[in-house]
């Protein structure tokens, strides 16, 4: 996004001419950044990213040492407590972050690169190839996606990996549809037509032409789809069938917790953390799709929907 | 003309159970592990006769297509096969399951509709002010929220400390249920007029159905929000203002008229959210329905059952879907023309 638009940078899209300052561009915080929700999405995510980030140097105890009493209650020396194996769950929690943290991030942007290519082809190539690659879109729409994800996981054994396999599986027609949808109001615009004209290849103009201009409506998706991604991820932990045990994850120390709920501290931190993460993706989201243009934002909503 | 968008409808839902027959069955046929071997369990698969004997059976050594073929003549007859853990067919273990859930999701609907469309409404009359405001943060703490954990705690703060409602299961234990008439207690024990069982139901019911209604009641508000401030927006609503029309009769006839009627286009895929919800919160509350039947076949590797319940589901959920077009097309002649 930081890169120069390809059109002139005198005119906004809407026709309006702008002061061609630059530096004045490269320093403003986004609109959608400045929203209250926004800020506090942004705000919690960066809080986990640090943690992540930092939970070798800060995290008190080790994610999978044992040396502690067991089912200790939150205290100053362990805040969140211990689990039934003596582990101290403010740690696991911490080192829980690496985990689903870039695991979603890793889910989403695979997520976007299937649904993106197979959508932009869709659109771009229209006819015959449109329709087929649509119905099989509406196919992975019409599985019920954690019993499909469940399925898969199941047949080829739970594992973190497969998890994201089975999701990616379920997740990608999404982003078909909206980059398919994008693709079609681009690809009769003039600016497209003008430049298949010079001699433009089809490949090189949806790179250099299309890709630019449905970038952001996608990143908006991606991040409410991220949210999406951490709840059927540790959904699945949660079952069983994604992160096996002692791993930190999230979903899987809330079903350990399950088990004892009289601890009740085991469940509700890991999943407070869950809660907090999906809902800082979603505020962020939800600010980012109020700041995109009206009709973007409704091909979004038409597609998620 | 309304029969020729049904029929175009109805092509199109068949189409697309054709597709998940062929998905679900290359599923099984391309996974990994010898279905052989897992359908006769670990002494009989060590003898290399009788395998080769099962496979010959069921026509596991023709070549794939000649399976698919055996795999569709099977549907059509019914047989999904046999599940490896209950030993029946998958099919009586559907419709053994089947209601139990159906009685979840209808209440978690219900629930969903009235407190997701009406909380919709207000936040869309009182657009931009502190309500809307608090309105979308729960809109997108419903959707945020892992169902799961609500499931754990509202287990935990409702029935082990409160005592309000049960915890587990349709009915306390020992109770008998109503005679089997739709297979939901609640209506079954209406028409037996048994109403001690109805109120035990109900008040198993409740806790599941509120949880499993959270997401959806995110989603409702968001849409039903959305849905009235773009008729609010219109020409003949300023009109109706200007002309001096009371402000209530102009919601009532004038907005929730044309703002209501997509809202039933959301409820499809609000009911694939619902699904989704149905296997954790079965699991967590002992419902014996499709969820905890998918999750026993998935934790158990039993994938006859797992593959019949896939579509099984996805069947459903074309059926829901289909009826929502074929709704929307009945009161709004617009959609049938596009």
């Amino acid at each position: 996004m930081t890169s120069a638009p390809i059109i002139d940078p005198k005119i906004e899209p809407d026709g309006l001419p702008t002061a061609p300052n630059r530096w004045s561009i490269r320093v403003r915080v986004p609109r959608a950044w400045r929203r209250p929700l926004g800020i506090a999405g942004v705000s919690i995510i960066a809080f986990w990213v640090l943690i992540a980030l930092l939970a070798p140097l800060i995290a008190p105890y080790g994610p999978l040492a044992q040396d502690s009493p067991r089912f200790l209650p939150p205290s100053p020396e362990h805040w969140m407590g211990t689990d039934g194996v003596g582990r101290d769950v403010l740690s696991r929690v911490m080192y829980g972050a690496q985990i689903s943290l870039p695991i979603a991030v890793v889910l989403v942007v695979l997520s976007v690169i299937v649904g993106g290519v197979i959508g932009a082809i869709a659109g771009y190539a229209g006819g015959v190839v449109d329709s087929i690659l649509m119905r099989v879109v509406d196919l992975f729409f019409a599985f019920p996606s954690i019993i499909l994800a469940m399925a898969i996981a199941a047949a080829l054994g739970p594992s973190l990996t497969n998890a994201v396999v089975a999701i990616v599986v379920v997740s990608w027609p999404s982003y078909a549809r909206v980059t398919r949808s994008l693709v079609l109001s681009l690809r009769s615009s003039n600016y497209i037509a003008a430049s298949r004209l010079l001699g433009t290849s089809s490949a090189r103009a949806l790179v250099r032409e299309v890709v630019p201009n449905i970038a952001g409506p996608v990143l908006v998706l991606a991040t409410l789809e991220l949210g999406a991604a951490v709840l059927l991820l540790s959904g699945l932990s949660y079952l069983g069938l994604g992160a096996v045990p002692p791993t930190p994850e999230w979903g899987a120390m809330v079903s350990d917790g399950a088990r004892t709920f009289s601890n009740w501290w085991v469940a509700v931190f890991p999943g407070l953390a869950i809660f907090s993460i999906v809902l800082a993706f979603n505020f962020l989201g939800d600010a980012l799709r109020d700041g995109l243009d009206p009709r973007s934002s409704k091909s979004l909503s038409d597609a998620e929907i | 003309m309304f029969a020729r968008f049904v029929l175009k409808r109805v092509g199109a839902a068949v189409l697309l159970v054709f597709g998940i027959v062929v998905v679900t069955f290359a599923l099984t046929a391309l996974l990994p592990g010898d279905p052989a071997a897992a359908q006769l369990g670990d002494r009989a698969s060590g003898d290399p006769a009788i395998v080769e004997a099962y496979r010959k059976a069921h026509g596991l050594d023709q070549p794939l297509w000649t399976q698919f073929v055996l795999y569709l003549v099977h549907l059509v007859q019914g047989d999904l096969g046999t599940s490896l853990q209950s030993r029946n067919p998958v099919l009586s273990d559907l419709a053994q399951f089947g209601p139990a859930s159906f009685e979840l999701a209808v209440t978690a609907t219900a629930i969903a509709v009235i407190v997701g469309v009406g909380l919709g409404i207000l936040a869309a009359l009182r657009a931009n002010g502190p309500l809307d405001h608090t309105l979308r943060v729960v809109s997108l703490g419903g959707v945020s929220i892992p169902i799961f954990w609500l499931s754990l705690i509202a287990v935990f703060l409702f029935s082990t400390q409160l005592r309000l409602f049960p915890s587990s299961g349709r009915l306390n234990p020992g109770e008998t249920p109503p005679n089997h008439i739709t297979g939901l207690y609640v209506l079954d024990s209406v028409i037996t007029a048994n109403w001690a069982t109805l109120g035990s139901s109900v008040a198993h019911l409740i806790l599941p159905a509120l949880v499993l209604a959270a997401p959806m009641v995110g989603l409702l508000l968001r849409f039903t929000r959305s849905s009235m401030l773009e008729v609010i927006g219109n020409d003949y609503v300023r009109s109706a203002n200007a002309k001096g029309l009371p402000a209530g009769l102009v919601v009532r006839r004038h907005i929730l008229r044309g703002a209501l009627v997509p809202v039933i286009t959301v409820l499809g895929s609000a009911f694939a959210s619902l699904l989704a919800g149905t296997v954790l919160v079965e699991q967590i509350f002992a419902w014996p329905g499709i969820g905890s039947y998918a999750y026993r076949s998935a934790s158990n590797l039993d994938l006859p059952a797992i593959v019949g319940v896939t579509l099984f589901v996805a069947i459903v959920f074309i059926l829901v879907n289909f009826l929502v077009d074929i709704l929307y097309g009945l009161i709004d002649p617009r959609i049938r023309t596009s």
